[in-house]
């Protein structure tokens, strides 16, 4: 039993860093949230199961939020967003999708030697989890630096933020995790909320004068 | 521990004052509930001096963070002051309504709340919480013009907060798998004074990678250089209360984050030495800001490159470590945000009378309105560093301690702080003397909180009462 409870987590937790690549190279927003939407599915079974091994019943709250809120809800709001905003083209893109692999690949290489190295003595499963963990944070913050686009950089944020839920239940009975959850929840929702309110198109270096004189047109 | 102590003051009077506010009318009511609120919350913070509650497992009170919950409810209540004229004349201006006066007032209480709450906190994934919530209110205070500009400045400052904090999240779950083989599972492995009496017994390489995460994390709310991006853009488009606050106080409490997590590695001695990494950035910041201070067209952006700089010779100061750097560290950080706040009032009668925050409309000020112009100059003396101010004192402190262990490292602290000198009197020559230049409209200011500021940093730099003396140097010695 313990094996397969090891291989299963070991399943999920690497299945979430394969959706992690796979959202890299999308370039359709609606694609890239229906990828994000398996990722935070992903991360549901992955939670779930911990809670399953740990005996830890408060797991289960935050497997439920990530699947409601993460997998469904937000995906949905971020449809509307698309459409309400009608940049469902807009696909910009800083680095190229092979240079952005190469850089992913070479991430989660990083964060295997790191983190395997200095968790030697923790338990194989937490051991494994931290490890795919850091790749999936590091995998989410590549995609925040590669787009241009308000809510490209958001499901990048998501994204890494699942790998944080991951770190946090994959660390057995750590208090506060529900509470954690929740908080970044909140934030979450604060962001879409701000990108719908505010119409946000484009990240935050590119000036671009025509979308601000387009902007304040709105505005009046 | 009693139910209603001191403590629990210092996070209840702010989050019943945030509800109040939210519903009362009128702006008159509001902003005085809010002074009112924040000198409560200051006084309950001073009375932690003489009667110290019992720390639990959430809550702690010792001599480190005393003395940050005292400057910052003091800082609290006197930009409170502030704001009420401040926000008075964004009213009759119309840039803000009184639908705006009511988010505002709440907000301003809510992330004294968060602030207090982060300082109080003994469980690291509490004070996690609390700096996420301080940093969500700050975003929503900077957005709060609507202008293109500022939402930009707010999205920014999001989603760099964002990823900060996420990465120092990452940090404390590392720090708690570090401390779970030795102290146990469960809430025992995130309470900080637990973990401070194991943390001679952790894994070194665990805790040596949590803390890379923790610094970059919680780095990136100081504002230290290479991820500082956020930092000019919130500080230039928010009120200028907030910028007041955001300088003088949050960044603070972003660095207080990190020392909490420098003393648990300090008692390990296999783990790395966080010192060499904090005297980096810390130089880092310094020179960059000061470089960049050279360049600036905007009045707060300029201050907020100086504040940076100034996040850099605190770090750097902390980095040093030792008896006489912590001392001097803690000394600069109390003496800047004294007079950062205080330039941000000046900065911010002189945005309202001039009708710009542009430095090339800016001009001969202590002829057009001699008290605002002066007493911007006095803060500007005193931030650079000049004789007899208190940041003088520190800035000497601070370099006198370099040069006797590492005179190799006080070379470009110098140069650092010399470049920075020369930019700020390069600026304020043109802003504050010659023909006064653009237009004037009168507005009433508040003088009460600036001077009070810049009375303290020049009392501080005549004569440093012995009692504090005695208080920081028990400080630097808990700090290692």
């Amino acid at each position: 039993m313990r094996g397969l409870a090891f291989d299963i987590a070991h399943l999920l937790a690497g299945g979430l860093v394969l959706v992690s690549f796979l959202q890299l190279y999308q370039d359709r927003l609606y694609a890239l949230l229906n990828v994000f939407a398996v990722h935070a599915l992903l991360l549901a079974l992955s939670v779930a199961w911990q809670a399953h091994i740990q005996d830890a019943w408060h797991l289960y709250i935050t497997a439920a939020i990530a699947l409601g809120f993460k997998a469904i809800a937000i995906p949905l709001a971020l449809h509307r967003i698309i459409v309400r905003l009608g940049i469902h083209r807009e696909i910009e893109k800083v680095v190229g999708v092979g240079p952005a692999m190469l850089l992913g690949i070479g991430l989660v290489a990083l964060s295997m030697v790191v983190m395997l190295r200095v968790t030697a003595e923790a338990d194989p499963i937490a051991r494994e989890d931290l490890a795919f963990a850091l790749s999936v944070v590091l995998l989410g913050l590549l995609m925040m630096v590669t787009r241009r686009n308000a809510v490209s950089q958001v499901v990048g944020f998501m994204s890494l933020e699942n790998g944080l839920v991951l770190a946090a239940t994959g660390a057995k009975g750590m208090p506060l995790v529900v509470e954690i959850s929740i908080a970044f929840s909140i934030l979450i929702a604060f962001i879409v909320i701000g990108i719908f309110l505010f119409r946000i198109r484009e990240r935050f270096d590119s000036v671009d004068m025509q979308a601000l004189d387009r902007y304040r047109g709105e505005r009046q | 521990m009693s139910f209603f102590d001191a403590l629990s003051a210092v996070l209840i009077i702010p989050i019943v004052a945030a509800a109040l506010l939210a519903v009362l009318p009128g702006y008159r009511l509001t902003s005085r509930l809010n002074v009112v609120a924040s000198l409560a919350t200051f006084l309950s913070a001073l009375s932690l001096f003489f009667a110290r509650p019992q720390s639990g497992p959430y809550l702690l009170v010792d001599d480190l963070n005393n003395v940050f919950i005292v400057l910052t409810t003091f800082v609290g209540f006197t930009t409170s002051v502030f704001s009420a004229t401040y926000i008075g004349h964004e009213l009759e201006t119309g840039k803000l309504t009184a639908a705006h006066l009511h988010f505002y007032h709440a907000m301003y209480q809510v992330l004294m709340f968060a602030m207090n709450l982060a300082l109080v906190a003994n469980n690291i994934g509490l004070m996690w919480v609390a700096i996420e919530l301080a940093t969500l209110t700050t975003v929503m205070m900077v957005g709060i013009y609507r202008t293109h500009e500022a939402l930009e400045a707010a999205w920014k400052y999001f989603i760099l907060g964002s990823v900060g904090i996420a990465l120092a999240l990452f940090g404390t779950i590392l720090v708690y798998m570090a401390a779970r083989p030795v102290v146990g599972e469960g809430l025992d492995a995130m309470v900080w004074t637990t973990l401070l009496a194991h943390a001679k017994d952790f894994d070194p390489a665990l805790l040596d990678v949590a803390f890379v995460f923790l610094l970059l994390g919680y780095g990136t709310k100081v504002g230290l250089a290479p991820l500082h991006a956020w930092l000019p853009d919130a500080h230039a488009e928010g009120p200028t209360p907030i910028s007041a606050v955001l300088s003088g106080l949050l960044l603070n409490v972003a660095l207080y984050a990190l020392l909490r997590f420098k003393m648990l590695l300090a008692v390990n001695p296999a783990a790395l030495a966080p010192g060499p990494l904090m005297v980096s950035l810390g130089l880092i910041s310094l020179v960059f800001a000061a470089l960049m201070l050279f360049r600036r067209r905007d009045i707060k952006r300029m201050f907020a490159y100086s504040s940076i700089e100034h996040m850099g010779i605190i770090t750097f100061a902390f980095g040093m470590g030792g008896p006489l750097a912590n001392f001097a560290g803690l000394l600069h950080m109390t003496m800047h945000s004294l007079t950062k706040s205080a330039i941000f009032y000046a900065v911010g009668h002189v945005a309202q009378v001039k009708g710009t925050q542009k430095i090339a409309d800016l001009g001969g000020l202590t002829q057009s309105d001699p008290v605002l112009g002066w007493g911007l100059v006095l803060g500007v003396v005193a931030i650079a560093g000049l004789p007899p101010l208190g940041i003088f004192m520190s800035e000497f402190l601070i370099v006198s301690s370099t040069f006797a262990r590492a005179p190799l490292l006080a070379a470009p602290l110098v140069v650092g702080l010399l470049i920075g000198l020369g930019a700020l009197f390069l600026r304020l020559n043109g802003i504050a003397f010659g023909e006064p230049r653009g237009k004037s409209a009168p507005a009433h200011a508040s003088y009460v909180p600036m001077f009070a500021h810049l009375a303290l940093v020049l009392a501080a730099g005549v004569y440093l009462p012995p009692q504090l003396v005695i208080w920081f140097q028990n400080v630097a010695k808990l700090l290692g």
